[in-house]
């Protein structure tokens, strides 16, 4: 590293540069010795370049294996990290000792592309509020296979705005393969999720695309939940159109205590609380259990705030089979047995009111459950907290005539920044095929 | 590797300090921090153990824990001027402001200090920036990178080798932001509030709207201190400045400074939101009345990097806190589901 001695203030050098964006330059890190393996040095380096950089850069990681026993990170605006493919640039944790996430980045507009992150002890790829961020043509990985001792995310955009993920793999990660929380306006596209425990998650954010993405293999495919407690919470306005979600029938190896270790093994699609999701267009097949559940959180909760109800939901044009043969959830293989051996694609719980810590009175769900694609297995809960056991399962229509009158309408597309998806654009490869 | 600060500042002595005497405001205001720590000229001798005119030692009741490292801390305040404390309550320093933080062990034979680390009050906001020492103990490297430094330190379970962690500049950030503002953690109203120190302080002019009635944050490790208020200083200085609602770790919802009101918000049967693994398999923060199964002790008492909190920081458990955190839960009512 050429400038490793040069003294340079970050937040001088940050204000200086800020308004020269033609000064932009291109630094190359290369592993200590090349391809074929490399030391202890790894991590110094290439943190100092982080460090070192100004807004606008590119950092280029040289084809190799960077060996790091601590975590990186990124506080510069604007900065390109950019490897030779995400099978020939490889950040590997392997060992890890320090700072649990792989790569953590804090300042905004960074695009992450082409290298591979193994082994993080914690999270793979993070970020933390920050507004424009694109996770591009990656792969992030736990080589050993799925395993409950594995970090967490693979790729973690969190309190953040502007989010671009796209031709991303992600496999064996002990909660979800890509896990954008409190997040808003958000797309996820063209990523394979497997061996994960979770393939996609997107909890309590606002506005996200989540399309053409291949979900096979993990415990639970797409997620969308809304948890209590949080400073962003009531998660709408999601769309899932035109995933793969496939099999996804992998035990479930999260560590309990975890909100994803309740996930029932072979689900394809599972939106817990939240409003204004719509599931459309998408391939969901040969999932063991639902290939879409609807739920409450059925978590004891002190937040009043807190809406534990998914409600204006709609599900529309997806095409299933072959899912519904062997639910692993609590009473499944019962209501299988009493209904023929198979589950219809779509189940709600049928959990319409809740009671607010401290009101006197039920709060009645603000939107409309939509299923014009399936027949669905109400389980006929009615009222939060109404246990399990109790339920009145039964097998209707719940199409938009059937329910209401009133079409739930999608949200429009998001929209990210021109510039961000250009630079997105710019890096080439990772697309999966079809 | 062995530095013998005492032998070095004695040789210092005897060759005779030639530096002035009085820190370099300009340089401490400069765009880009100094490649040594001796150019400030923030101590009067080459091992840094003489503040100049204007920097004065401090102590905190309750500290973070750093691998049983000792600290000595220091403030430099420019000249004619003087801190305030605003009507919140906060410590508003003067532009110049420099806090000065040594760690260093005890090995018996002599204090071996491995680095300085300072926090520059500039016009446009706190800088932090790490200095790191030579073997010798005479000359202190700007590290903005971080190092690992292997070294056997003594401990109250008795010696052990450790690997030291020098943060890097962006850890010091990490640690040290509110609201996205880098600012000091530990030398608040409550946690200066001892044997009359602040009042000293507002007596000689350096801090002036000292209120009637001093917030204070306990010793943590005084056993005459009731063990509930213990717990919270020492969960406020070592988790809270990450742990708060404009902090790093905001995304949690879990608040451990020591005046958050919501028994949830700090951990009481709150379940767990991203720990992944870091949960122990246990469902709570904190389980009233069962540190076993509680997510806290669980995460602090951990040396994995993937599960231990703080993340960063420390490469031991600390150990005599973790008994006491055990004890602070154990005493806690258990509340039905």
């Amino acid at each position: 590293m050429r400038r490793s001695n040069s003294g340079l203030c970050l937040l001088a050098a940050a204000a200086l540069f800020s308004a020269l964006p033609a000064m932009a330059r291109t630094i190359t890190v290369r592993p200590q010795a090349g391809t074929s393996g490399s030391g202890p040095n790894d991590h110094t380096r290439l943190q100092e370049a982080l460090i070192a950089a100004r807004p606008g850069d590119t950092i280029r990681l040289a084809a190799g294996r960077f060996r790091l026993q601590k975590g990186l990170s990124l506080d510069v605006a604007n900065v390109t990290l950019l490897g030779a493919g995400p099978d020939k640039t490889i950040l590997d944790y392997t060992g890890q000792t320090g700072a649990a996430e792989g790569l953590l980045i804090t300042a905004s507009g960074a695009l992450i592309g082409s290298l591979a992150v193994e082994n993080a002890a914690g999270n793979g790829l993070k970020s933390k509020d920050v507004d424009g961020i694109s996770f591009v043509n990656l792969r992030v990985e736990w080589t050993g296979g799925p395993k409950a001792s594995n970090g967490a995310y693979g790729v973690y955009p969190v309190s953040s705005k502007n989010v671009l993920i796209e031709r991303t793999l992600v496999k064996g990660a002990s909660d979800a393969g890509i896990y954008v929380g409190q997040s808003q306006n958000i797309i996820v596209r063209n990523n394979t999720a497997s061996m994960n425990v979770a393939g996609i998650e997107i909890e309590n954010s606002y506005n996200a695309d989540v399309h053409d993405n291949l979900a096979t293999n993990n415990a639970g495919g797409l997620l969308v939940f809304d948890l209590p407690d949080l400073p962003q919470q009531g998660g709408h306005s999601v769309r899932l159109f035109n995933n793969r979600i496939i099999a996804n029938n992998h035990v479930n190896f999260a560590a309990p205590g975890n909100i994803v270790a309740n996930v029932p093994s072979g689900t394809g699609i599972m939106v817990m609380a939240n409003r204004n999701i719509h599931i459309t267009g998408n391939e969901i097949t040969d999932n063991k259990g639902n290939a879409v559940m609807l739920v409450a959180y059925t978590q004891a909760f002190t937040d009043k705030a807190y809406n534990p109800l998914p409600r204006g939901i709609a599900v529309r044009s997806n095409r299933f089979s072959g899912n519904g043969n062997a639910p692993s959830f609590k009473g499944g293989a019962e209501i299988a047995a009493a209904i023929g051996g198979t589950i219809p694609p779509v189940m709600w719980d049928g959990v319409q009111r809740f009671t607010s810590p401290g009101a006197a009175s039920h709060t009645e769900a603000d939107g409309p459950i939509i299923v014009d694609d399936s027949p669905v297995l109400n389980l006929g809960l009615g009222t939060w907290g109404t246990p399990l056991d109790q339920a009145k399962p039964s097998v209707g229509s719940m199409t938009a005539d059937a329910t209401q009158p009133n079409a739930l309408h999608e949200p429009d597309a998001i929209q990210l920044p021109a510039a961000q998806l250009a630079r997105a654009a710019a890096i080439k490869g990772g697309m999966i095929g079809r | 590797m062995i530095t013998r600060l005492l032998l070095a500042a004695a040789s210092m002595a005897l060759l005779g300090a030639a530096s002035p005497a009085t820190p370099d405001l300009k340089r401490l205001l400069a765009e880009y921090p100094q490649p040594t720590l001796a150019a400030y000229r923030l101590f009067t001798d080459k091992a840094a153990m003489t503040p100049a005119a204007g920097v004065e030692l401090y102590t905190l009741n309750t500290q973070l824990f750093t691998d049983y490292a000792d600290k000595a801390r220091y403030a430099f305040l420019p000249a004619g001027t003087t801190a305030t404390v605003s009507a919140t309550g906060a410590i508003e320093w003067p532009i110049g402001t420099t806090l000065i933080k040594h760690f260093q062990y005890d090995e018996g034979e002599g204090v071996r200090r491995l680095e300085t680390r300072l926090l520059i009050r500039k016009a446009s906001g706190w800088m932090p920036v790490s200095y790191v020492w030579n073997a010798a103990g005479t000359e202190a490297r700007l590290q903005r990178a971080g190092l690992t430094i292997s070294l056997t330190i003594p401990t109250p379970q008795g010696k052990q080798a450790i690997n030291y962690q020098v943060p890097d500049q962006n850890q010091c950030k990490q640690c040290h932001q509110q609201s996205g503002a880098v600012t000091p953690i530990g030398p608040s109203l409550g946690n200066l509030n001892n044997d009359g120190q602040l009042q000293r302080w507002s007596a000689v002019g350096r801090l002036q709207n000292l209120p009637a009635i001093l917030p204070r944050l306990v010793r943590w490790n005084d056993p005459a201190e009731p063990l509930d208020t213990r717990a919270r200083a020492w969960l406020d200085v070592n988790c809270g400045h990450c742990h708060s609602r404009a902090g790093f770790a905001s995304n949690s919802g879990l608040y451990l400074q020591h005046d958050e009101q919501d028994p949830t918000h700090w951990g009481v049967n709150k379940r767990p939101v991203a720990a992944g693994r870091g949960s122990g398999g246990h469902s709570f923060g904190i389980a009233p009345g069962d540190p076993d199964h509680s997510i806290l002790v669980h995460r602090l008492e951990s040396t994995d990097a993937g599960v231990m909190m703080p993340q960063f920081g420390r490469t031991l458990a600390d150990t005599e806190a973790a008994t006491l955190i055990r004890a602070w839960i154990k005493a806690m009512p258990p509340v039905a589901e």
